[in-house]
């Protein structure tokens, strides 16, 4: 029996694989999928009292959402504001991927450590820095009242949705920066010479044969800051005051303060699904313009 | 290209200026002997760092982010070892979808992650403290742990294995002194690296601690006050320096022993 059991063992990859595979599968399913699944039907029952939860099916707590202005306000700005800083964040880090890529000769690796070591610091601590710097006390108001450029502080620096988009585009920086480096490294250089030598410019060598082929590092870089950043909690928080608020703070504020699970479950799941569905729109509108450029 | 860039070269370097200054200004201002953080610098105090040796709080808050960071970590790379073996290995049946799922903590926000984690752990009726957290870093590593370990994998010569096992060793022989020995420095750096993130780690210390403060909790709850700011901007160049050497000797273990052909698979991460 064990014999029989061991020569199916060693001739089927997928019984094997699925070995090593299972305490990360296990582990996925009990800490994420289990919590995840009945995080959902929380947001289908009723807080009756501080304590008490009345666990009846209703689909209550969404139309609640919907019909809480403000809800539905925090879920689109945080939506706006994922989307701003995902794409200042792509346009400002191309640049550079694109010059270390094709210009830098040495020491490439050295390059993208150097770029990607800020993001290792603690996040914390990195939004914290911006709030030194933005702050009505900061590094930017004391240098320009000091210098006699201003008399009062800027006010829009701080607690506000740009200190947000600010923090972000930096905190978020090295997930566009390695996506868009690995995809523009890869492009075989004699496309580029080929463009050039059929009498193309420079521009036109750019929009028809490098930014298409680096659009899979695109696509790569909008998933991975879009989809976090509408979650995020810690820069609102810290620096976005009443105006810089997002849903994040007030799922936060659902578990905390308020005391109202159900209500933060049904927030958490909105924001979830926005996400998830943007995502797949995103994804697969950018697939069909990577078929039609190239 | 063959010809230079200046003005992408000025734009690379003004970047990574972008990149560095906002986190060297703590530093700076831990120096500085002054309450607020602002231009012009008063004077050079180390008054800032005395007074954070002596915390108590801070101490037993380092202490747990430790023995979170070291089980969290631990956990996760044994974990995703196995994991990252089966993806560099085998191809089967479901490996995009298996795949996908591991990779799904690194994605979703984390919010939703520690939210929902929050929702089984009490109503399971366990007491929030540093159990779930420690849960919570792990899933949330394994995703980070299993990428460097694939790229280490990815490049290995599989019939070093084979070998072993035809000279007569078994399984754990083979694994233990083959496979092992040249997985180990990604192993390391999965291990340096895991425990950093759980270290800075906060959302999901935020919503699962409970009393047993962390160390990013610890300086959330000091950053409400102006005059305990002082000893958090000491206390986060102390963190800034200690991460930068780890995170650095594990860029450098990552590449030990591997060809210069292998390089641009480690850049996936």
């Amino acid at each position: 029996m064990i014999k029989s059991w061991r020569k199916i063992y060693a001739k089927n990859d997928n019984i094997k694989a699925y070995t090593l595979l299972s305490p990360a599968l296990i582990l996925v399913i009990l800490a994420m999928v289990v919590p995840m699944v009945l995080m959902l039907s929380f947001s289908m029952f009723t807080q009756v009292s501080m304590m008490e939860i009345d666990y009846t099916f209703t689909f209550q707590r969404y139309i609640d959402f919907f019909q809480k202005n403000l809800l539905v306000t925090l879920l689109i700005k945080s939506i706006k504001i994922s989307f701003l800083v995902t794409l200042i964040t792509l346009i400002t880090a191309y640049p550079v991927c694109y010059y270390i890529a094709f210009y830098v000769k040495k020491n490439k690796m050295l390059w993208l450590v150097l770029l990607t070591l800020p993001f290792w610091t603690s996040y914390l601590l990195r939004v914290f820095s911006w709030k030194i710097i933005l702050g009505t006390k900061g590094v930017i108001n004391s240098s320009l009242i000091n210098a006699g450029i201003l008399n009062e502080p800027l006010t829009f620096l701080m607690y506000s949705e740009t200190a947000v988009v600010i923090t972000l585009t930096h905190a978020w920086a090295a997930f566009a920066l390695l996506p868009l480096y690995v995809s523009l490294d890869k492009i075989d250089f004699s496309f580029i010479e080929a463009g050039r030598d059929l009498g193309l410019s420079r521009f036109e060598v750019f929009w028809k044969i490098t930014f298409p082929l680096s659009l899979p590092g695109v696509i790569g870089a909008i998933l991975i800051i879009f989809i976090p950043t509408v979650g995020d909690y810690v820069t609102p928080a810290l620096l976005g005051g009443i105006e810089g608020r997002m849903l994040s703070n007030m799922i936060q504020a659902y578990f905390g303060k308020i005391n109202n699970i159900p209500m933060g479950a049904a927030s958490a799941t909105i924001m979830l699904t926005t996400v998830v569905l943007i995502t797949i729109i995103v994804s697969n509108v950018t697939k069909r313009l990577t078929q039609r450029l190239t | 290209m063959n010809e230079k860039n200046n003005t992408l070269l000025i734009y690379t370097l003004l970047y990574f200026g972008f990149l560095y200054v906002p986190v060297l200004f703590l530093p700076i201002f831990s120096f500085n002997d002054a309450n607020f953080m602002s231009f012009p610098l008063a004077g050079f105090t180390t008054e800032h760092y005395e007074e954070m040796w002596s915390k108590r709080n801070l101490h037993k808050a380092l202490w747990a982010s430790i023995k979170v960071g070291v089980v969290a970590s631990v956990v996760s790379t044994t974990i995703a070892l196995f994991a990252a073996k089966a993806f560099a290995r085998y191809k089967f049946r479901g490996e995009k979808i298996s795949y996908g799922g591991i990779m799904m903590p690194f994605l979703i926000p984390e919010i939703i992650l520690a939210v929902a984690i929050l929702v089984i752990w009490v109503n399971l009726g366990f007491k929030l403290g540093l159990v779930p957290v420690t849960i919570g870093h792990t899933l949330f590593c394994t995703p980070f742990a299993m990428l460097i370990l694939i790229a280490r994998i990815e490049g290995f010569d599989f019939s070093l294995e084979e070998a072993s096992r035809d000279l007569g060793e078994n399984a754990w022989g083979t694994f233990f002194r083959v496979s092992l020995p040249l997985y180990l420095p990604g192993i390391v750096a999965a291990l340096l690296l895991s425990f950093i993130i759980s270290f800075d780690e906060f959302i999901l210390a935020f919503f699962l601690t409970g009393s047993d403060a962390t160390l990013p909790m610890y300086m959330w709850g000091q950053m409400r006050f102006v005059q305990k700011l002082p000893h958090v901007l000491a206390l986060g160049a102390v963190i800034i320096v200690f991460t930068t050497f780890i995170v650095l000797l594990a860029f450098w273990l990552r590449n030990v022993g591997q060809g210069k052909a292998k390089k641009d698979i480690t850049m996936k991460l």
